[in-house]
């Protein structure tokens, strides 16, 4: 029992120090420091928000770049992974959907990325070959040239990690933002 | 190739480097050097008198039952209290109970998915208060431990040990890592979640909080619960490659660190570097065979028009690199730590065999201070044994180690496998885990094996697919998590308490060196065969099964 009081006043200290001036402190430096990230990184248009730059959202018409595949749906309220073991009989049957609605062939093979759905289910990301290989279908579907719809897949890549990393990656979000900037 | 080498020494090499000023640090720190930092935490406190291993140990239970008692009720309670923007409503008792449990641990297993379970006050007043004093009381065994052996009188005293590391440790380091996250795009605020139209005109809700508060500490004290359900997999959690090297060399800042506390406290820093060589061998190989075995593209894909140039991708995430899914798992398990940067049910089958290796031996750098007093344990069976090849009484820093300290080692080295092995026979066997499982057959045994491995190491990650969150893993889990908790703390308090008792004898020429290499191979063995030969069946029946059964 001798150690209930000093048990409650270190309950109170750490409570205090711990959480109330570190969530605090941490709030103000954020929201001083990066305003738009630490509020979700959210992309407006048209002073609408249209989606976050860190959170996959689903693509389904012709017109748009299709990004990985999610688990969960893209639910931005409930991420997750499809947690199958990659020798599962379901990820081959999904696989085979995904095959055919990219209309890929063993001549024409579809990146890995568009197949296997990421950890979260929210991936913004697709590689620079999965983004190469839907620029014809998005180009046809628009009217461009499979061209100019390459030059932007150019224009928005990037390596993740710099020099550390080799393969580059698109944002979905902010390329086909950019194809309907090019559009207008 | 080049690529997973570099990010490995980035990772691992910089936790290194970071963690030898930061051990001199907690060395100073703990041996009262900033005494006017210890007589205001007296003040806050109230006396902090010198305890033996008992009055030490039980001052450490009794704050973590308050710990645990509180927590539990403010989870219980979460729908009637204030910070709730997302209308969070009441969670199961039984979930409350193994949330509570798990968090008070050190676990962070979570039966639940953050941002549709619980609300911001008790994401932050209960789980991540409990993040930060729940290693602080790993920390504060250690240093107890270590003052023991060292030669001192008493132990210590908890609540100053407890201030020590929760305030002048974990805090500043809190904050720094947490500025780099939000810089580098971790959302902090307490708005609820954003609601947007996306281009294709749907409805999107997109969950947020304050999370760069709360992973920097999920990550520096090897507790691992994530913010979001899919932990560090979500870009809000981990929005990008710089993020992810800061998270990871979080995971082993503090856990090695604390070996060279040890060695700072024992006044034996060559013994220390010993054994931190023998941790670091350990996780090398298991970061070797990870990244190896993750190379394989995913089997599921090997006939269909995919490109085969890619490692297996389930599970992972583009901006964060190919090699931190292996890497992670591997650092994760090996610390206690238990956050993912990949979802490990979805790696390759004999990748998925290192994480449980890392919880199977549970002290490669292990948890926070947990991870050496584990070690301790191995070291005393390691002289025991050596000790007894050659002829000699087996002694420790000058302390006799025999038949007592001895049986008190293997019932703590034991009481983990029991767990373990004990827990996954039951649920295998009954329809308590055989109607959660997520995959068939091999697979799913390893779901099973793998759930009780994280709960007995207090490490918190899953195989996710499981179906968890049913009062019969709550209270399983939630019961194995607290004794693979406390009893190893207590059993080697004891064990020091009982060296502590008898007279030290000065070291000779006779007395078997714990400096040279020949101790780092004698106690790299006692841990293969204790830590992970009494695994081998298990492992032979899930993923090695699934490996030879499947893999082509």
């Amino acid at each position: 029992m001798s150690y209930f009081l000093p048990s409650l006043r270190f309950w109170l200290a750490s409570m205090l120090v711990c959480v109330i001036t570190y969530t605090a402190l941490m709030l103000a430096l954020a929201q001083a420091l990066v305003p738009a990230k630490a509020s979700g990184s959210l992309v407006e248009r048209g002073g609408e928000i249209i989606g976050s730059a860190l959170i996959a959202q689903d693509f389904s018409s012709d017109r748009y770049f299709w990004p990985r595949p999610s688990a969960i749906d893209y639910d931005g309220m409930g991420a997750g992974g499809s947690n199958l073991s990659p020798t599962s009989a379901d990820l081959t049957e999904r696989a085979q959907g995904l095959i055919a609605r990219h209309g890929a062939t063993p001549e024409n093979p579809l990146p890995a990325d568009l197949v296997a759905a990421s950890g979260g289910g929210l991936d913004p990301h697709i590689s620079f070959n999965a983004a190469m290989f839907q620029a014809s279908r998005v180009a046809a579907s628009r009217g461009l040239g499979t061209g100019e719809v390459r030059a932007l897949i150019e224009r928005e890549a990037f390596t993740p990690g710099g020099i550390f990393t080799s393969g580059r990656i698109v944002n979905v979000l902010a390329l086909n933002l950019a194809l309907d900037a090019a559009a207008e | 190739m080049l690529e997973a080498v570099i990010l490995i020494i980035l990772v691992v090499g910089g936790a290194a480097a970071l963690s030898w000023p930061l051990g001199k640090y907690m060395t100073a720190l703990f041996s009262g050097k900033y005494a006017r930092f210890d007589s205001g935490v007296a003040r806050v406190v109230g006396p902090v008198p010198d305890q033996d291993w008992k009055r030490y140990a039980i001052a450490l239970i009794s704050f973590n039952a308050l710990m645990f008692a509180f927590v539990f009720a403010l989870l219980a309670s979460q729908h009637l209290l204030p910070l709730n923007p997302d209308g969070q409503s009441a969670a199961s008792l039984d979930l409350v109970f193994n949330t509570a449990a798990s968090f008070t641990t050190n676990t962070n297993l979570q039966h639940y998915s953050g941002e549709t379970t619980w609300s911001y006050l008790a994401q932050l007043g209960g789980l991540m208060w409990l993040q930060f004093v729940s290693a602080a009381s790993g920390i504060a065994a250690l240093a107890a431990l270590a003052r023991g052996l060292g030669g001192r009188n008493t132990m210590g005293s908890f609540f100053l040990d407890a201030g020590r590391a929760a305030f002048a440790l974990l805090l500043p380091l809190a904050v720094v890592f947490a500025t780099v996250l939000a810089i580098r795009g971790v959302p902090m605020t307490l708005e609820g979640a954003a609601v947007a139209t996306t281009l294709e005109g749907a409805t999107q809700t997109i969950a947020r909080g304050p999370a760069a508060a709360f992973v920097a500490i999920k990550q520096l004290g090897t507790n691992g619960g994530g913010f979001f359900g899919p932990n560090s997999t979500h870009p809000m959690e981990n929005p990008d490659f710089w993020a992810n090297i800061a998270e990871m060399i979080a995971i082993l800042l503090i856990p090695m660190a604390c070996v060279w506390m040890f060695g700072g406290l024992i006044g034996r820093m060559k013994h220390a570097g010993v054994v931190f060589g023998v941790m670091l061998a350990f996780l090398l190989v298991k970061i070797g065979g990870a990244v190896t075995f993750e190379s394989t593209p995913t089997q599921a894909f090997a006939d269909l028009a995919v490109m085969q140039d890619t490692g297996n991708l389930e599970g992972k995430e583009l901006r964060l690199g190919a090699t931190t899914g292996p890497l992670w798992s591997v650092l994760t398990t090996s610390t206690s730590n238990g956050s993912v940067g990949a979802m490990h049910d979805s790696l390759n089958p004999l990748t998925g065999l290192m994480p449980m290796a890392g919880m199977w031996l549970n002290a490669t750098f292990g948890g926070v201070g947990v991870g050496m007093i584990g070690m301790f344990l191995y070291v005393v069976v390691a002289v025991f044994i050596a000790g007894m090849m050659i002829g000699r009484t087996p002694e420790y820093l000058g302390h006799k180690i025999e038949g007592h300290e001895m049986r008190l080692a293997v019932l703590a080295l034991f009481s983990h496998a029991l767990l373990i092995l004990g827990g996954t026979a039951i649920f295998a066997a009954t329809p308590w885990g055989q109607d959660t499982l997520n995959n068939i057959g091999a697979h799913g045994f390893s779901e099973i094996l793998y759930e009780f491995s994280s709960a007995a190491a207090n490490n918190g990650s899953g195989f996710e697919g499981l179906d968890d969150d049913t009062p019969a893993w709550n209270i399983a889990t939630g019961l194995v998590m607290l004794i693979g908790r406390f009893l190893p703390i207590i059993v080697p308090l004891a064990i020091v308490g009982s060296l502590m008792a008898k007279s030290r004898r000065a070291e000779s020429a006779g007395t078997l060196s714990v400096e040279g290499a020949t101790f780092g191979g004698m106690l790299a063995i006692t841990v293969l065969i204790f830590g992970a030969l009494t695994f081998f069946p298990a492992a032979a029946l899930g993923p090695i099964a699934e490996h030879t059964a499947l893999m082509r």
